[in-house]
């Protein structure tokens, strides 16, 4: 398999995410929460302080770097939620067919007429602020366009000469979906986890920066932008920054998902002419 | 045609109920009322005599099948019911709001559209020119950009630093208040249309209708005005309905951050203060927004395309 120019570059991106979030304990200077001194506060850019320093005089450069640990866990464990309901029922629907198809497939539709940073709105203020609620609030919302891709994959895999044979020999329903089924459709469930993972990135920014995500004094990209907003006239460097650590990140994983569809599936490749 | 359009306006309808439904459970569930939620910033301790008569004042303290079915009552009668902290009809408060609301939708997918369709257009009949290769990387830059950030440095940039525009609220309707929280809102719409708009316009240009077009020595302003355009309009119009939904989402934020009047401030307020009534309503008004527009646009989609009515 050949990967394109989107793809080392969305991976480049993402690496250096993981990479702050990993080594964030040994390459931050200063303590993301502790570190907090009045007389230090609102300072600019400068050696000491790389991105400057926050309203309460915390390090910029050190709370990004630790923000890095909380969009990742978002971004990764809501996809993992989120394809795990999807691909469920998605295969599921489109193997058994009758009713449970209709239902998934009318539970499907409901899940798309809500937007979907309006339903983890609704989740977390259901459920209260914080990290567990918004990665529940984040793991429901976006599962329906996996259990489409799910359940149509499975209809045409389903018609597939091995998966007959595999009836035909007797084997549990389950057993074919998850030895027979499951393995050919990873491509594309692969591809939607990963632009979710930006999805869910941008959506756990939002609802911090509304108050409703991580809160404060924890150092998550949104809310640190909730603070910028109030100190913006005096500090516009405690807004750029987290911006745009959000900002690279997500085009991190929008570039991956692209490259990796745009290798998985020639047909679906930007078409160049 | 008038079939096809009654035939997908009912299909509105279940869906609408069980989205009331599926709201009813989550807020159901809901730890902690609004009556006890007064006393939570400890200033007095919690007044168990106050509580139980503001619960029975709102209901609340009746069994859940109970109030499931006043709640269904209700809404037959289009009562969306009453605010916990106003004592206002939540219906009058979100009619109140919808204005600005509508206001800034429909101005940020104009900008969308305005931009995004002519730079698409554009690109993709010059494909690896400057501006293809600029509006591509801008597209794709566009739709992993967190729009509330870029609202802040605009608000920087155009109020704060250069005094141009307000740097928020309604300002009583004036143009100037509305054009950064529609320029915002209006990104990653304009991004998306971009790019679908240069694979519309590829996609037609490869097909054999218009090899034909040119073969049988028809101008290319001609071809590109009269089968081009059209055929890349079905498209057009599917990513501005779609992209409906998403920018009802993102509404919330940007005018939480701009201080917009609208109804999604008036959802994250009642959101903080657990009025539930209002979370509700808003939630099912936004839903049925979105639906109605998804429908309008699957009959505008027929009434381009005619194919679509067969199936």
């Amino acid at each position: 398999m050949r990967f394109g120019l989107n793809f080392w570059l969305g991976a480049a991106l993402t690496a250096l995410v993981v990479l702050a979030g990993v080594l964030a304990p040994w390459i931050a200077p200063f303590d993301p929460v502790l570190d907090a001194d009045l007389m230090n506060s609102e300072l600019p850019p400068d050696l000491t302080f790389w991105f400057g320093t926050d309203g309460q005089g915390r390090d910029v450069y050190s709370r990004i770097l630790y923000g890095a640990q909380i969009s990742l866990t978002v971004g990764i464990v809501s996809q993992v939620i989120n394809s795990v309901i999807g691909v469920t029922l998605g295969m599921t629907a489109g193997f058994w067919g009758g009713w449970w198809d209709d239902l998934v497939n009318g539970l499907t539709n409901v899940m798309l007429a809500i937007p979907s940073l309006i339903f983890a709105l609704a989740v977390m203020a259901v459920l209260g602020p914080g990290l567990p609620s918004l990665l529940i609030a984040l793991g429901l919302t976006n599962w329906s366009w996996t259990c489409r891709i799910a359940r149509s994959s499975t209809l045409s895999l389903k018609s597939q000469g091995y998966v007959q044979a595999a009836q035909t020999l007797g084997y549990a329903d389950l057993r074919i979906m998850f030895t027979q089924i499951l393995p050919n459709m990873m491509g594309p469930i692969l591809v939607m986890a990963t632009l979710g993972m930006g999805a869910a990135v941008l959506s756990e920014a939002a609802l911090s920066f509304l108050g409703l995500g991580i809160q404060p004094p924890f150092p998550s990209w949104g809310s640190m932008l909730t603070d910028a907003r109030q100190l913006i006239r005096i500090a516009p460097w405690v807004a750029v920054f987290p911006g745009l650590a959000i900002f690279l990140s997500v085009l991190g994983f929008n570039l991956l998902g692209d490259g990796l569809r745009d290798s998985l599936d020639p047909h679906m490749r930007t078409r160049k002419p | 045609m008038l079939r096809f359009t009654l035939r997908r306006l009912f299909q509105v309808v279940p869906t609408i109920i069980v989205v009331a439904l599926l709201i009813f459970v989550i807020f159901s569930v809901v730890p902690g009322s609004f009556a006890t939620s007064l006393f939570s910033d400890g200033k007095h301790a919690a007044d168990p005599e106050v509580i139980a008569r503001l619960n029975a004042e709102f209901g609340i303290d009746k069994p859940l099948a109970d109030r499931f079915v006043d709640y269904v009552t209700n809404l037959a009668h289009f009562d969306l019911g009453t605010s916990f902290r106003t004592r206002l009809p939540v219906i009058d408060l979100i009619a109140d709001r919808m204005g600005a609301s509508l206001k800034l939708a429909v101005a940020a997918m104009v900008f969308a559209v305005l931009v995004g369709v002519p730079l698409g257009f554009l690109a993709a009949l010059r494909p690896g020119s400057i501006l293809d290769t600029v509006t591509m990387i801008g597209a794709v830059s566009g739709l992993s950009l967190p729009q509330f950030w870029l609202g802040l440095l605009l608000m920087y940039l155009f109020a704060l630093q250069l005094n141009w525009l307000p740097s928020f609220g309604y300002g009583d309707g004036a143009f100037s208040n509305l054009v950064l929280p529609a320029v915002t809102l209006g990104v990653t719409p304009l991004a998306l249309l971009a790019r679908t708009t240069r694979a519309g316009v590829l996609d037609v240009l490869n097909a054999d209708f218009i090899r034909t077009a040119h073969s049988k020595g028809m101008s290319e302003t001609k071809v590109v005005r009269w089968h081009v355009a059209s055929n890349a309009l079905v498209l057009i119009v599917t990513t501005v309905g779609l992209q409906f939904g998403s920018l009802i989402g993102q509404a919330v934020v940007i005018e939480k951050l701009f201080a917009w009047p609208g109804i999604g401030s008036l959802l994250i307020d009642s959101v903080a203060v657990r009025d539930i009534p209002v979370v509700q309503g808003t939630i099912l008004v936004i839903v049925l927004w979105f639906l109605l527009i998804n429908t309008a646009v699957d009959l505008i989609y027929a009434a381009i395309d005619p194919r679509i009515k067969q199936e």
